[in-house]
């Protein structure tokens, strides 16, 4: 796509029980061909890419965003001056909003992102889902967002047991009754911050698409998939792709009128009636991606060509009954390479 | 597209609903049923064939056929 090699940086390489994105982006960029270097960024020294053979060319600690945006930025700029970092690839939901606040600043550096808009990445928050529902016309379960855990015995009507507590950023527990909900609450709050959603439980399959919107409502790429095995924790460990054109009609319906900008996931619930609730949207790509990779749409390689400025033809097309299994897998790491990311936050 | 002529079927009696990523399994008599009905044949030319494929009487090969077709209806895999 590009003769000049591209230094490509990328976060998420928790490839652990609930894990991030960023080893299956790479697999992709990998499997495309493009010419390229991989910076992983890390948050802690024992993230299972860090170490994976093959798979990174450097790694860098980074500091939590939580530690703020200068710290943040600083480091950031200490690595892109020495590894001259073309694109960045965010996968977590919470450093999205320091990249999507600091894209101008990136793009002046000469970091290319391809992200939402600030106000497509708020708009489509957990706690504003229902106004989201009502702007795009799609069915959405009755949620409330709570801040305080006195607000939980007095929730609408139309959210009953059971329902789901659902944290700011990440993890979600169905509760059948009132102590369960309270300390799910104080647990989520906690970890993730206010406010915590509740969130009515429908009953029916969990179908998601990862698609890719390019910012001019155009719908670049887009997979459905079914979750066939799901971990304690809700993470597909197995997922087959999907011909559901109802699904994709609204994945393509909500791109074309938000004007997306970036990739999403799409949680939705299927009921038996045929009725499809919209429980989440994530504003960056899933961990399943590679799914989609294999089933025809190199998504983390469109990332990048759009990052880069280029036109990016939709794809309409992938091959249904594809499957992923997840797996877990002992790597043999060396000491000399943990004190390395421990003493010096590079590998 | 029919709800038969879209799911995938493999010659050992594997059904793959796209729509809904679900699987099943079905016996050779589910599978020359499922056959016959893609190619548009009415229920009596079925159960014909299917007195004659299994060496069953008729009340058998009705049975047979009408619990499949229920087992159909209730996968939404026809209408």
């Amino acid at each position: 796509m590009n003769e000049k090699k591209l230094t490509i940086a990328i976060t998420g390489l928790n490839n652990i029980d609930s894990p991030g994105p960023g080893v299956p982006v790479i697999r992709g960029i990998k499997d495309s061909g493009m010419d390229v270097r991989i910076i992983g960024l890390a948050y802690e020294n024992l993230e299972p890419g860090i170490y994976m053979p093959g798979l990174v060319d450097k790694t860098y600690l980074m500091p939590f965003p939580s530690t703020g945006r200068e710290t943040y930025l600083e480091r950031l700029t200490y690595i892109h001056e020495k590894e001259d970092i073309d694109i960045i690839i965010p996968n977590f939901d919470s450093e999205l909003f320091l990249f999507i606040k600091f894209s101008d600043t990136l793009l002046k550096m000469g970091i290319h992102t391809f992200l939402p808009t600030l106000e497509q990445f708020e708009e489509r928050h957990k706690d504003n889902l229902p106004e989201f529902a009502k702007k795009y016309n799609v069915t959405v379960p009755k949620s409330k967002a709570v801040l305080t855990s006195n607000e939980l015995a007095d929730l609408p009507k139309e959210i009953a047991y059971p329902y789901y507590i659902k944290g700011k950023f990440y993890e979600a527990y169905k509760v059948d009754n009132y102590n369960q909900a309270v300390f799910y609450f104080n647990k989520l709050s906690s970890k993730w911050g206010l406010p915590v959603v509740a969130q009515q439980a429908i009953q029916g399959t969990e179908v998601n698409v990862i698609a890719l919107g390019d910012g001019e409502g155009n719908t670049v790429a887009a997979v459905a998939m079914r979750k066939q095995y799901i971990t304690d924790k809700g993470k597909a460990w197995g997922g087959i792709t999907l011909n559901d054109e109802v699904l994709l009609e609204v994945t393509h319906r909500i791109i074309k009128e938000t004007k997306w900008r970036g990739a999403m996931e799409l949680e939705m619930i299927k009921t038996e009636d045929g009725e499809y609730h919209l429980i989440e949207i994530n504003p960056r790509i899933p961990a399943w991606v590679y799914l989609a990779v294999g089933a025809g749409q190199n998504i983390p390689e469109m990332i990048c060509q759009l990052a880069m400025g280029k036109k990016v033809k939709p794809v309409n097309n992938y091959e249904y009954g594809k499957m992923f299994i997840r797996y877990s897998w002992d790597l043999i790491g060396d000491i000399a390479d943990f004190e390395k990311i421990i003493m010096s936050g590079e590998l | 597209m029919t709800k038969l002529n879209s799911l995938a079927i493999s010659d050992n009696g594997f059904i793959f609903k796209p729509s809904t990523g679900e699987s099943f399994t079905t016996n050779n008599m589910g599978l020359f049923i499922i056959n016959l009905l893609k190619e548009g044949k009415s229920s009596d030319t079925i159960i014909s064939a299917i007195t004659e494929e299994f060496e069953v009487d008729t009340i058998t090969a009705e049975r047979d056929l009408y619990d499949y077709l229920d087992f159909l209806r209730v996968e939404k895999m026809i209408d």
